[in-house]
């Protein structure tokens, strides 16, 4: 029996590569740190993702008009297009923003070591493997890379118990959920005797795709990823585990991990079985509407700020599946724009709520803002930007982002659902206006009075890039918009 | 020779007895138990089809689902120890500081 050994195409993982390569060397290099110099390992990991972004910018050439991509390499497991370049931007983006906003985070919590940018990094290389594989091989250990270091990074402060819990939590619910996941995945070989995207989608074409086997297996993939994205009812681990993790963690976790999921999600299910859109379109739609409806209601009565985002973060997933059923190049290029508005709005705020909480993050109730426009009015505002962009108001990323989604949706005829996820982001608009009305309208109480709260350069820089951000994306939106429709999965 | 379904029923089976485990079980490292048991219903179902369709991406899929499993146990051993370390117990009704 003659063995081929496939063509090994590096160049189109250079990224990941480079990326793997920074792990590894920030592990290796804390050994040889002082503890003072423990912090510059998060600028050399930051270098790290800087120069993996300007790969991703430049592999393949710009954006657009070229018809090089996608290039299948390593026998179709891995494929460089403009839809895994653009996810691993946001992916890229968010990363870089959660290592700015832990590098004094870590120091004050004592727990400065170089695993904590090291499993980060991991972290990325998994996402990074999610919106580039074209297999489910490669999507499955993109998917786990990811968790086991997210399982780990959730419980790094290891001595609070909060923290414990939640990663216990997070790891018993998310292998779960991948058990669920590799059976659909398993059953889907079955029925179609291969496990790349491409080959299953051909297979199906041609085949009677009415098969039971087939059908269940996209259920179980449906629920397995529905747990990756946090949709209800799959979102039960969310709240404890936002609530319980570190705060950048919390940051990096609700912004990233949740672009990659849905990239994956996206390429699976768009690119793998468009021939049972009949199917899951339907069972996406009452997702999406439970996902944005209870995620909205139960932060209503949130007083915790963490675990009001976590809510928040859920009924952002309900959007997001807004846009996904219609399914076709606007519903997709809108998907990709609001990740990436979401991932400036999301860090930032959290970037602020670590600031507010101080050592040991005791301060993360909504009586612990009352004052703050007086005392921090640039904090204030930055926080009251975030909070509107999320809510959804002009001229912010977010509105531009929620205006797209839903006219996308609209386009492809779900005007239904649209109304429901309106009506959902009138009732968002009253918690994240708790938080502006503690900020501005309500005198501190004199047991809540603000210690002088610290800004650390680090920290300085990334509210001001997600400042930026917010604001760019939401007010010259062409740029971004034109990229993500050239982002297009063609199938 | 034993037919697919065969194989595909048992992977069913011990599928759901996993499932039903981790709804009903208390104690953490048991639930842990029940996961690897559902990882182990796939890997059957895996191989089965692997053997029916003659093909063996079936055969590399299994191989990583138990690399994969291999560093979920080390990673999950760990936090669960990290746990009882502060709290002297893997008791999942103990374990709720946080509502929800």
């Amino acid at each position: 029996m003659e063995i081929l050994i496939p063509t090994i195409n590096l160049e189109s993982i250079y990224p990941e590569i480079l990326i793997t390569v920074f792990a590894i060397l920030v592990l290796l290099l804390q050994v040889f740190t002082s503890l003072p110099g423990r912090k510059q390992l998060g600028y050399i990991s930051l270098t790290g993702i800087v120069l993996a972004s300007i790969i991703v910018l430049t592999q393949g050439g710009a954006f657009g008009e070229n018809t090089a991509l996608p290039i299948y390499s390593f026998s179709n497991l891995w494929v460089v297009d403009n839809f895994s370049r653009f996810f691993k931007l946001i992916i890229l983006i968010g990363t870089g923003l959660t290592v700015l906003i832990s590098i004094k985070y870590l120091k004050d919590e004592g727990i400065d070591h170089g695993e904590y940018y090291s499993l980060i990094l991991f972290t990325t290389i998994g996402m990074m493997i999610m919106a580039g594989g074209s297999d489910l091989i490669t999507i499955f250990l993109g998917i786990e890379l990811m968790s086991i270091s997210l399982y780990v990074l959730t419980g790094y402060t290891r001595k609070r118990l909060l923290s414990n819990e939640s990663s216990l939590k997070y790891f018993l619910l998310g292998s779960f959920a991948t058990c669920f996941l590799l059976y659909g995945i398993s059953l889907l070989y079955g029925a179609t005797g291969t496990t790349n995207l491409k080959g299953i989608s051909g297979f199906i074409s041609d085949a009677n795709f009415g098969s039971p086997v087939l059908i269940i297996g996209m259920v179980l993939l449906l629920i397995g990823f529905g747990f990756k994205v946090a949709s209800v009812p799959f979102h039960m681990w969310t709240p404890d585990v936002y609530e319980g993790a570190p705060a950048p963690i919390t940051a990096f976790m609700s912004a990233s991990p949740k672009a990659a999921a849905f990239a994956a999600f996206l390429r699976v299910f768009i690119e793998a079985l468009p021939s049972l859109q009949g199917v899951w379109v339907d069972i996406i739609w009452v997702l999406a509407a439970m996902t944005m409806t209870a995620g909205n209601v139960i932060a209503l009565v949130q007083d915790n700020v963490k675990r009001m985002l976590a809510y928040s973060s859920i009924a952002h997933a309900g959007y997001i599946l807004v846009a996904f059923i219609s399914t076709d190049k606007s519903g997709i290029a809108s998907i990709l724009y609001y990740m990436l508005a979401y991932t400036f709005m999301n860090i930032g705020a959290f970037a602020i709520v670590i600031i507010i909480g101080g050592k040991g993050e005791e301060k993360v109730h909504v009586k612990d803002y009352t004052g703050l426009g007086y005392r921090y009015p640039l904090t204030a505002a930055a926080m009251t930007l975030f909070l509107l962009s999320l809510t959804g108001i002009p001229p912010t990323a977010g509105f531009m982002g929620k205006l797209y989604l839903f006219s996308a949706a609209i386009k492809s005829g779900y005007v239904g659902l649209v109304t429901i996820a309106v009506l959902n982001s009138v009732i968002s608009l009253y918690y994240y206006l708790k938080i502006i009305v503690a900020m501005y309208l309500k005198e501190p109480e004199l047991d809540v009075a603000h210690d002088s709260l610290v800004f650390s350069p680090a920290m300085v820089i990334a509210l001001i890039i997600a400042v930026c951000g917010v604001l760019l994306v939401g007010i010259f939106p062409s740029p971004y918009i034109a990229m993500a429709q050239q982002s297009y999965i063609s199938f | 020779m034993v037919p697919l379904n065969h194989y595909l029923y048992l992977s069913a089976i011990l599928f759901s007895i996993g499932a039903v485990g981790v709804f009903t079980t208390r104690n953490a490292m048991i639930i842990y138990m029940c996961i690897e048991l559902m990882f182990n219903a796939v890997n059957l179902t895996f191989i089965a089809f692997s053997k029916f369709l003659n093909n063996l991406d079936g055969h590399i899929f299994t191989f990583m689902v138990m690399t994969v499993a291999a560093a979920e146990a080390a990673v999950g051993l760990a936090i669960i120890i990290s746990m009882f370390r502060n709290k002297e117990t893997v008791n999942v009704d103990e374990i709720n500081l946080m509502k929800g």
